[in-house]
């Protein structure tokens, strides 16, 4: 069977059997549909956050990166992964005991204000807004690329998916498919990197492979790749050319973005105990960490297998995948000294070859001649990761305006029902905007989807921990704290990426430290203003020094109420 | 009485975040970042240690780290009745 074939037939399978799931799994309740009725086992839980978690971003583009920033790539896998041992450690065992939906339910009753729910709300929306566009657009270019449809085709038929088990199941349909998506995706990214990994070192795991040696040179297969690097005058694979201090911000931006995310903690609410709120952390890292220790394997072997494949070559012997993605844009060659030889080197002047990272692991198993199905399988992972992530998110979004808006705000007598519906109405409304998003990408979301790690790190994740950790933090403190952190992120982010407020170069960054890596920065900012002006205005009212205690406490988490 | 106790389960729950995010801070910002340049002169087979941190050993510790709070805290609950 052809690759096209083998993607139908497996892209259709897997649709079926999360619609299938979605049907089964359909929401009753406001409480099935915000926190799946708060009865998920923590295995299940563990799985559904990975899912959730794993977007197109890191099925798709994160080896590809690794792949070609070596060393550098690192602040994702450490990033992405630490994070969760703050939310482990920090957050997800309180927030479950404070039992409620969302995040800025704990934001606007810990800090006994509409104010801080409404800062909590603007902030949830413009993390999950700028983070779900480019699910989408993953969507749509894996339905290009392997079923040869359109780009927006492909993201109309994901919104169609998506819509259709978000809408149905909420959270409740979300988390078993969830479940089923992580399996789909785990087993697509495993499969070609263990053949590949016992293709090239014999040794069929990839985390020993990419330390082992290649088979029948006798060197070290990192050793053989930053030999390449530096001949072909790219920093050394095992170096990298960050500086220090930004490699530090960056990390820890993204591990406490990851902390502070809202679909990320809003899973934690699903799980019926603290003490399984704690265990589901950990089976999330364990099913995460699979993933995030084969990455920086793939990215090893896609870089090696890529500039064996293509460096002074004969361009009219490249193999049928460098045309099919020369189709896509996504490879270009241009035969600048008209040798008919690709050279791919550093030098920009010479260089004849640009390749898209994001295709690293599309193209991979081609690369590596696999089977048709592993192809096919792949394209299928792809899809489930961008479809999970997108449909957690969207259920933030949809939450925030039943909830956290219309319920707690505008209209509090609404029926359970009315809320229901209102919930699923603007996860229609939600979808929609996605998608337009998806297929009209403006510049400005591919420049965010890495800053809704600083955004969220900017904002929420002080307030929460202060919330926890330091009794005496009153809403003052946490107000200002959440708008001076994300205001200074957004005019960090706007200055150097989008070139307003004067705009500047590399050279011009706050002691070296690029964009991505300032959410740290304004995270400290966040924690400093938050602690100065608590310490001089009032109190907390006693009430609320009392939920304090008692989210100390794991015993008696009861059912997530309203 | 019961405040006390609270106190006291609170002070110990303390004391273990304190060990265990040392741990996460160590085998990543130290060893994975700040130190990066020492290890790699030490080799894990085909390794270079400092890179080893940062792309597999760091995960591998967070795992662990998650595992191990998560039995020291059932324990806790036990030992101050708050397992219920």
């Amino acid at each position: 069977m052809t690759v096209q074939n083998w993607t139908l037939l497996i892209v259709i399978s897997t649709f079926g059997l999360y619609i299938a799931i979605a049907i089964w799994a359909r929401a009753g309740s406001t409480k099935e549909f915000y926190v799946a009725g708060g009865g998920v086992s923590p295995l299940a839980n563990g799985l559904a956050t990975a899912a959730d978690w794993m977007s197109a971003a890191s099925f798709l583009g994160m080896a590809g990166l690794i792949s070609f920033n070596g060393y550098d790539g690192s602040v994702y896998l450490m990033g992405w992964t630490g994070g969760y041992v703050l939310l482990a450690l920090l957050l997800a065992p309180y927030l479950r005991k404070f039992g409620k939906f969302t995040v800025p339910d704990f934001i606007g009753d810990r800090y006994y204000s509409n104010i801080a729910r409404t800062v909590a709300v603007f902030c949830a929306l413009l993390v999950s807004f700028t983070y779900v566009a480019g699910q989408m657009r993953g969507v749509g270019l894996v339905f290009s690329r392997f079923l040869e449809v359109p780009i927006n085709t492909g993201v109309i038929i994901g919104m169609i998916i998506v819509l259709f088990y978000a809408v149905l199941g909420g959270m409740k349909g979300i988390t078993y498919t969830q479940v089923a998506q992580y399996c789909v995706l785990i087993f697509a990214f495993m499969v070609p990197a263990i053949f590949i990994s016992f293709l090239m070192t014999g040794n069929p795991i990839p985390q020993i492979g990419m330390g082992g040696k290649v088979i029948g040179e006798g060197v070290y297969l990192l050793d053989k790749l930053d030999g390449l690097s530096s001949e072909l005058g790219f920093s050394i694979y095992t170096n990298g050319s960050k500086s220090t201090i930004d490699i530090f911000f960056i990390t820890a931006a993204l591990m406490v973005g990851t902390a502070g995310l809202p679909h990320v903690i809003v899973r934690f609410f699903t799980v019926p105990k603290v003490k399984d709120a704690r265990k589901s952390a950990g089976f999330a890292l364990l099913f995460i960490a699979i993933l995030y220790t084969t990455a920086p394997a793939i990215a090893v072997f896609a870089r090696t297998n890529l500039i064996e494949t293509v460096s002074e070559k004969e361009y009219s012997s490249m193999p049928e995948w460098f045309s099919k993605w020369e189709a896509t844009e996504l490879i270009t060659f241009e035969d600048k000294n008209n040798d008919g030889k690709i050279q791919y080197v550093a030098d920009k002047e010479i260089n004849e070859l640009i390749v898209d990272p994001d295709i690293t692991v599309l193209a991979n198993p081609e690369i590596a001649k696999l089977p048709n199905w592993v192809i096919a399988l792949v394209a299928a992972g792809g899809l489930a990761a961008a479809l999970s992530t997108a449909a957690g998110l969207l259920l933030v979004i949809s939450t925030s305006i039943s909830h956290d808006l219309i319920k707690k705000q505008i209209k509090p007598d609404i029926s359970d029902k009315g809320e229901l519906i209102v919930a699923r109405l603007s996860a229609v409304v939600a979808v929609i905007i996605a998608g337009y998003f998806g297929i009209h990408p403006p510049d400005f979301v591919a420049a965010t989807v890495a800053l809704a790690f600083g955004l969220a790190a900017a904002s929420f994740f002080p307030a929460i921990i202060l919330g926890i950790f330091n009794k005496r933090m009153n809403k003052e403190g946490a107000i200002a704290g959440m708008v001076v952190g994300i205001l200074s992120m957004l005019f960090y982010m706007m200055k150097f990426k989008f070139n307003w407020f004067g705009g500047g170069t590399e050279a011009d960054w706050w002691f070296g430290i690029s964009p991505e890596g300032f959410g740290t920065v304004a995270m400290l900012i966040n924690f400093i203003i938050s602690l100065i002006i608590s310490n001089f205005t009032p109190a907390p009212p006693k009430e609320v020094q009392e939920i304090v205690e008692n989210i100390r406490i794991p015993s008696g988490a009861g059912e997530a109420t309203h | 009485m019961a405040l006390e106790k609270h106190k006291k389960y609170w002070r110990e729950n303390l004391k273990y975040l304190a060990i265990l995010l040392s741990i996460w801070f160590l085998v990543s910002y130290v060893f994975g970042i700040l130190l990066v340049t020492e290890l790699n002169t030490i080799r894990l087979g085909g390794f270079k240690l400092g890179f080893w941190f940062a792309q597999q050993g760091s995960i591998f510790v967070f795992v662990i780290l998650i595992f191990v709070y998560v039995r020291l805290m059932n324990k806790l609950d036990k030992k101050y009745g708050y397992d219920t």
